[in-house]
Order: structure tokens, then C-alpha cells, then sequence
């Protein structure tokens, strides 16, 4: 054997075990270490933020965003609707995913102006009004979040299908609305689940 | 109003990076040049058989990086076709095989490309024993790497250029996993997931059921930003709420992902004694990476487009948490270094905005650049930029007193000539080649017109530049760009590095001349402006054509 082959064949062997110690500690240990950081110290965390209704059963997480429609995808009036969504056939959790349009396609300006219209019948507003989050799939389609403008076209409607009064409508959305963190990282956002968990209390 | 936020935003951003830059930068440098090892890293040189105290030979060294990645990409290639025999497999079935060699390659060249989905292809064991621990030992080598390019500068009349297993050992132990670990514990605090359950099936408050997915994110999540690597654990990547739950978040991303690459020019200012020599090459890094915030910053504010203005905002494709602002940080940092996570879907913006990412790659992605990649990339266009003024006045060119000679200059000119022969050629044969063409135009292509143009352009700057992110609409789990852009990105991530460390053999061989009236100062204005000058020349002369047929003409119809 010649010496050049001989020492690729060792720095193979050498290789291979380093890789090995490396599997072990970082993907094994480092893997393990975090998990078990997460499940003792911040286990709400660790688990998906989940939330919980009044009878204490999981409905979701409020880092993940929902449908409210009906069987036939029709948005529910009760309910604060979020925003359009690209993951599988709409907030599935299983398969995350923007919508990928760009910005001359067809496919999207066609959908942005059904969107439009719909949205400005169903609340009862003028097209001008509605928000441009209201039209636009977001970018991992499980956003659970909606800009306060877009809760705010959506309060007459909540509050006439639920038969309560648009003031107490418009004083959870307010309560549920978040400020940009620190003052001025991101932005304004209404979490949708929370704030329809907190309608349904509200009629119990 | 959102310009002030944006300057908030990265100003907040570029304090805590100058707080870093010299702590992290001198204490990289102390791990790089003492002579001491802790008792377990001498445990672990017996354990795979290296003595530390012997240095390599450049030729050495390289063949020390190709085959600890050869053996990473065999061993990637295998956990994804045993998938279904290990722990957490998901149910889910053996990767398919183009897709895993794609794959396998990907992470190895800290690329993460991802042709897949990950929540429905890769299990958890493949994310965390395979995908994870590429994460850290493929930064690690990129940052060896640029480690001994400065030795090359530092040393004199030296065969040696370092020991490589020694300078990845430290890399990983003393340097990402001591991060990894803080910065996964605050991304947990922040509300990223950390568990081994599985997919969820809950009812919904509107009478319906919904999938919520878990796994071991935030471990991955940390190395992922810290290693300049982006795969994400699930399909939207750092969009995903369960990676990036927040704007803090976010933000914290973006520190952690520029942290690295911006604090290495100290680590070299330091090695080769001089840190006004840091400072040149910080600053040069630092006005181009400016002048991208800036332009992307415009480019969406202003929201051109048929579908933005009909929107009233270019808000497809972007979190409502993060808005405008935060998405512009991110994507701008990200293919400012060759990270390419992404927290909103570059496809999906203005076609001037979606171009700017696509010239973050062209540069090079020096400008930071990714862990150790961006430092080599930067100084090898620093070597070019003082040939160039030896040129022009008629001296023989050296940097850090070593001589800039024939062999030196044809590394260097051999070495920017890769990314873009790689980059336009493989362009060019995904619609010359009238089987593919085909194929691209029926499967591949998402967007109809420019915008399919622009995908595929974006696709191959982003492999054979090491970043990973894609304009997403492009299928790229086809025969055809499996394997071209799995070519892309080996060629792109070796042959530089082949020639960086080739390079640092034959400065290291050198004696240092001394400094005379006659030699150019590398730390002035003077010198920083001829980095930059040369760094887009290089580049926009390149690459202008390809840009006016996509996104340029996309952008301007």
C-alpha cells in the first residue's frame, strides 16, 4: 500500500469515529439536554402553548392559527375569521406553507379581489376597508394572528350573530389586542383563538 | 413610520452586534491559537485517533474536510433511507432516494436546500441524530476553514496551516454548543417546541378537528441561526409559529444568525496582530450589508406590483406578527449569510424585492457571508481588490506583507469563478436541455412568465452559493434538479474551500516582506472602498444580464 492511501484510509477511520462522537453528543445529548431544559422548567412552552375551553379540553394552540368555518368552509358569523390560509386545505398543522404566488400571478390577483369582495359582504363594509391581511395568505398558513383593522370590521357582524351588544364585542378585541414587542418590534396582532375562546365564555 | 421602525429594528441589530464583535471575536481567536486542551477534548483526540499537537500540511488538511464530508453525506444518505427502522420514525417511509442524496449533500455543505416537506418526509431521528448534527460539524468545518486562511497569513515560512480535527473539535465544543444551549433555552422561553410527541389531533371550537405538530424544534432551531444553516424543522421554516413564535424572536434570530460571521473579522484582526486589519474587513461587510437592508427595505414599502396594490400591501406570504419590517430583517440577513431559513415567502415578494435576495447570493454572500465561509470569501476578494491596486501602480502586490503572486492571484481568480459558472450554468442547462426544459416548464415552475424565470435563477444561486432558500413555488423534488442542484451545491461548497485552503498553504510557505513607503495600508477608507468596489464589480457585471430577464424586467414592466 502506498502512502497516500495509506493515510486516507486512517483519516477515514478517523472520520468515521469523529462523526460518531459527534452523533452522540450533539445530535443525541445536546437533543436531550434542551428536552429536558423544556419539559422541566417550560413545559407550556415546550408542548405548543396549548389552550383549553371551559370543560378543560384542548382546542388548539394560540401560537397556531384555526379555521371557524363550517363543514362547507363557510366562515361562521359567530366567530372572528383569521386570515386566508395555504397550508393544506386551510390551517393544517400537518402541512404548513405559503401560497408561493408571486406578484403578477394571475392565481393571486384573482383570489385577492374574491377575497375583497366576499370579506366586505359577509361584514358589511365597504371594499376600501378591508385590510390587506385580511386578503393575503401568510407565510407559514397557520398565522393565528389578524391586524387589529381587520378585527375591527369583523366586530358588528360577531356581535349581531351572538346576539350581545357591539361594545362588549369591541372591548374583548381590545383586550386581546397586543402591542408591537418592546414598543416596536413587529406588529399590532389579535389572536384569533383566544379572542374566539373568550367570545364563547362570555356566553356561558 | 415604517422606515423609522425598520431603522429601529436594525439599529437594535447592529448595537448587539458591536457589543459581540470583540468578546466573541477575541475569544474565538484564544480558541483558535492556545496550545491547551480541556481534559475531555484530549479524550476525545484519543478516542478518534488524533494527535492535536501535530499540525497538517495544507494538502492535509484538505483531505482531512473532504473526507470527514464525504463520510457526513454517506452517513446523512443512510439515516434517511433506515428512517423507517428507527426511533420516531412517524410512520413515515425511507426518504426516496434522489431526494435523500440531495438532501444529504445539502446539509453537508450547510446549504439546506430543502426539496421536501419536512413534516412529511423526514422523522425525528433523521432531524436530530442526521440534519442537526450537520448543523453544527458543517459550520464548524467552514469556520476551521477560514481559520486556516488567516493562519496562511499569520504564520511564516511554515509547511503546516493547523490541525483540522483540532479546529473542529473547538469550533463545535467551545464555541456552537456552548451558544446553541443558551440560545435554545431563550427560544423555549419565547415559545418554540421542544418534545417527542408526535402529530396532535384536537377538536376545534368551530366543530372541526385540527392537526398540531411537536418535535424537538428549538435544539434545531438554535444551531440552525447560530451554524448559518436555515433547514427548518417544519415546511414554512422560521414562519412557522412553532420555530418563530414572536417579533422577538425573530429579531433574536437574525442576531443569531449574523452574530458569527460579523464577530470572525476580529478573530483575524487578532490572529494576524492587527486588528485595524478586523475593522477594514468588518467595515466593508458591514456597508454592503447596509446598502441591502436599505434597498429591500424600499423596494417593499413601496409594494409595486399588481397583486400588492390590489392587497393594498405586499402582505402574501408574510406573518401578520412580524409585518413588513420584520420580514425585510430576516430576509436580508439570511441571504446576507448563507443561513436561508426565511420568515416569510421570498417567492411572494414585490419582483424588485424578490431580486434582492437574489443579489445577496451573487455577492458571494460575504457580506457577512455564513460561518467561516463569509471571512474566506471576503479575503479572498481583499487579495483581488490589492492586486488589482498593485496594478494600477506597477508594484508587486502583497497583503499582511505576503506577496500576491502568480499562484496566489490564480486561486483567487479561480476561485470567484466558480459560483457563477455553477450559478449560470446550471440556469442555462435547466432550459437548454430540451427534456428538462420540459420538464421544468410542466412540474417544476410554479408562477407562470419572469417570475418562473426568476425561481429557477434563485434556485441555483442559492445551491451553488451554500444558502438554501428558495423562491418555494419552484418543485424541486424532480430527477433533474436533485441532481443539478445537489452538483451545485458540492462543487460550490468544495472548490472554494479546496482552493481557500490551498491558498493558505502557499501564504503560510512565505516569509512576510517588510512594510515600506511603497506598500498599501489594507485598514484605510481607500482599501475598504476597493473591497466594495471590487465585490459588486465582480459580481453585477456577471450577473446583470440573468437579473434583467426575471425579476429586473418583472419589476419594471
Amino acid at each position: 500500500m502506498n502512502t497516500s492511501l495509506r493515510s486516507t484510509s486512517r483519516t477515514l477511520g478517523v472520520a468515521v469515529r469523529a462523526l460518531l462522537m459527534f452523533t452522540v453528543v450533539l445530535g443525541i445529548g445536546y437533543t436531550l439536554l434542551i428536552t429536558g431544559i423544556g419539559q422541566l422548567l417550560m413545559p407550556s412552552q415546550s408542548n405548543g402553548s396549548l389552550v383549553r375551553d371551559a370543560d378543560g379540553d384542548v382546542v388548539g394552540s394560540s401560537l397556531i392559527g384555526q379555521s371557524f368555518t363550517d363543514e362547507d368552509g363557510d366562515p361562521l358569523p359567530e366567530y372572528f375569521q383569521s386570515r386566508p390560509s395555504a397550508a393544506g386545505d386551510g390551517y393544517d398543522g400537518g402541512a404548513s406553507s405559503g401560497s408561493n404566488w408571486g406578484p403578477e400571478n394571475r392565481d393571486l390577483i384573482a383570489a385577492i379581489t374574491e377575497r375583497k369582495a366576499a370579506i366586505a359582504k359577509f361584514n358589511g363594509v365597504s371594499e376600501d376597508e378591508v385590510p390587506a391581511d385580511a386578503v393575503t395568505a401568510s407565510s407559514s398558513g397557520l398565522d393565528p394572528h389578524i391586524s387589529p383593522e381587520y378585527a375591527a370590521i369583523q366586530i358588528d357582524r360577531v356581535a349581531e350573530a351572538r346576539g350581545v351588544s357591539a361594545d362588549k364585542v369591541k372591548q374583548l378585541v381590545q383586550q386581546h389586542t397586543q402591542g408591537p414587542d418592546f414598543g416596536y418590534l413587529g406588529e399590532s396582532t389579535v389572536d384569533v383563538l383566544e379572542l374566539n375562546l373568550a367570545l364563547d365564555r362570555l356566553k356561558g | 413610520m415604517e422606515w423609522g421602525l425598520l431603522v429601529a429594528s436594525l439599529a437594535t441589530v447592529v448595537v448587539i452586534l458591536a457589543v459581540l464583535y470583540r468578546p466573541l471575536g477575541d475569544y474565538m481567536a484564544w480558541v483558535f491559537t492556545t496550545a491547551r486542551d480541556v481534559a475531555v477534548e484530549r479524550g476525545l483526540y484519543r478516542l478518534i485517533g488524533v494527535d492535536p499537537r501535530s499540525e497538517q500540511t495544507w494538502q492535509a488538511y484538505l483531505r482531512s474536510v473532504l473526507i470527514f464530508s464525504f463520510v457526513g453525506v454517506v452517513f446523512l444518505y443512510l439515516i434517511q433511507r433506515t428512517q423507517q427502522f428507527l426511533p420516531y420514525s412517524l410512520g413515515l417511509p425511507p426518504v426516496p432516494e434522489g431526494l435523500a442524496f440531495n438532501t444529504a449533500i445539502s446539509f453537508v455543505t450547510n446549504t439546506n436546500w430543502q426539496g421536501y416537506s419536512p413534516e412529511l418526509t423526514m422523522s425525528y431521528t433523521t432531524q436530530f441524530a442526521g440534519l442537526a448534527v450537520q448543523n453544527f460539524v458543517s459550520a464548524a468545518t467552514g469556520i476551521a476553514v477560514a481559520v486556516a486562511l488567516v493562519r496562511g497569513f499569520a504564520y511564516r515560512r511554515s509547511g503546516t496551516i493547523g490541525n483540522f480535527w483540532v479546529d473542529l473539535t473547538r469550533a463545535t465544543f467551545r464555541i456552537l454548543l456552548p451558544l446553541s444551549i443558551v440560545a435554545a433555552i431563550i427560544l423555549l422561553a419565547g415559545g418554540v417546541i421542544q418534545n417527542f410527541a408526535g402529530f396532535t389531533t384536537v377538536d376545534t371550537i368551530a366543530g372541526g378537528s385540527q392537526v398540531l405538530p411537536g418535535g424537538p424544534v428549538a435544539s434545531q432551531e438554535a444551531i440552525k441561526e447560530i451554524g448559518t444553516n436555515g433547514g427548518g424543522f417544519f415546511n414554512a421554516n422560521a414562519s412557522h409559529p412553532f420555530e418563530n413564535p414572536t417579533a422577538w424572536t425573530s429579531i433574536l434570530q437574525v442576531v443569531l444568525l449574523l452574530m458569527i460571521p460579523f464577530s470572525l473579522p476580529r478573530t483575524f484582526g487578532r490572529i494576524v496582530g492587527d486588528n485595524r486589519q478586523g475593522y477594514a474587513i468588518l467595515a466593508a461587510m458591514g456597508v454592503l450589508a447596509l446598502i441591502s437592508f436599505v434597498a429591500l427595505g424600499a423596494a417593499e414599502f413601496a409594494g409595486r406590483g399588481t397583486a400588492p396594490e390590489l392587497a393594498g400591501s405586499p402582505m402574501e406570504g408574510k406573518e401578520q406578527r412580524f409585518g413588513l419590517v420584520q420580514s425585510i430583517l430576516y430576509a436580508t440577513a439570511t441571504t446576507l449569510t448563507s443561513t436561508g431559513s426565511v420568515n416569510s415567502m421570498h417567492d411572494s415578494y414585490t419582483a424588485l424585492g424578490g431580486m434582492m435576495p437574489m443579489i445577496n447570493m451573487m455577492l458571494g454572500e460575504i457580506a457577512p457571508g455564513g460561518v467561516g465561509a463569509g471571512l474566506y470569501g471576503m479575503l479572498i476578494i481583499a487579495v483581488i481588490a490589492v492586486f488589482i491596486a498593485g496594478l494600477l501602480v506597477g508594484r508587486t502586490p502583497e497583503y499582511l506583507g505576503k506577496k500576491i503572486g502568480p499562484r496566489e492571484i490564480k486561486l483567487a481568480s479561480l476561485y470567484i469563478l466558480v459560483m457563477p459558472i455553477l450559478l449560470l450554468g446550471g440556469v442555462a442547462l435547466s432550459f437548454a436541455i430540451p427534456g428538462v426544459r420540459d420538464d421544468m416548464e410542466k412540474t417544476s415552475i410554479w408562477n407562470p412568465g419572469l417570475h418562473g424565470l426568476s425561481e429557477v435563477v434563485y434556485a441555483f444561486a442559492s445551491a451553488s452559493n451554500n444558502n438554501g432558500s428558495a423562491f418555494a413555488g419552484l418543485t424541486a423534488n424532480t430527477p433533474w434538479l436533485n441532481a443539478a442542484l445537489g452538483v451545485a451545491m458540492l462543487l460550490g461548497r468544495f472548490l472554494p474551500i479546496a482552493l481557500t485552503i490551498a491558498l493558505a498553504g502557499s501564504l503560510a510557505a512565505q516569509d512576510k516582506v517588510p512594510v515600506t513607503a511603497g506598500t498599501l495600508p489594507t485598514h484605510r477608507p481607500l482599501f475598504i472602498g476597493l473591497i466594495i468596489g471590487t465585490a459588486v464589480l465582480v459580481t453585477a457585471l456577471v450577473f446583470f444580464p440573468v437579473l434583467t430577464l426575471g425579476p429586473l424586467a418583472e419589476g419594471l414592466m
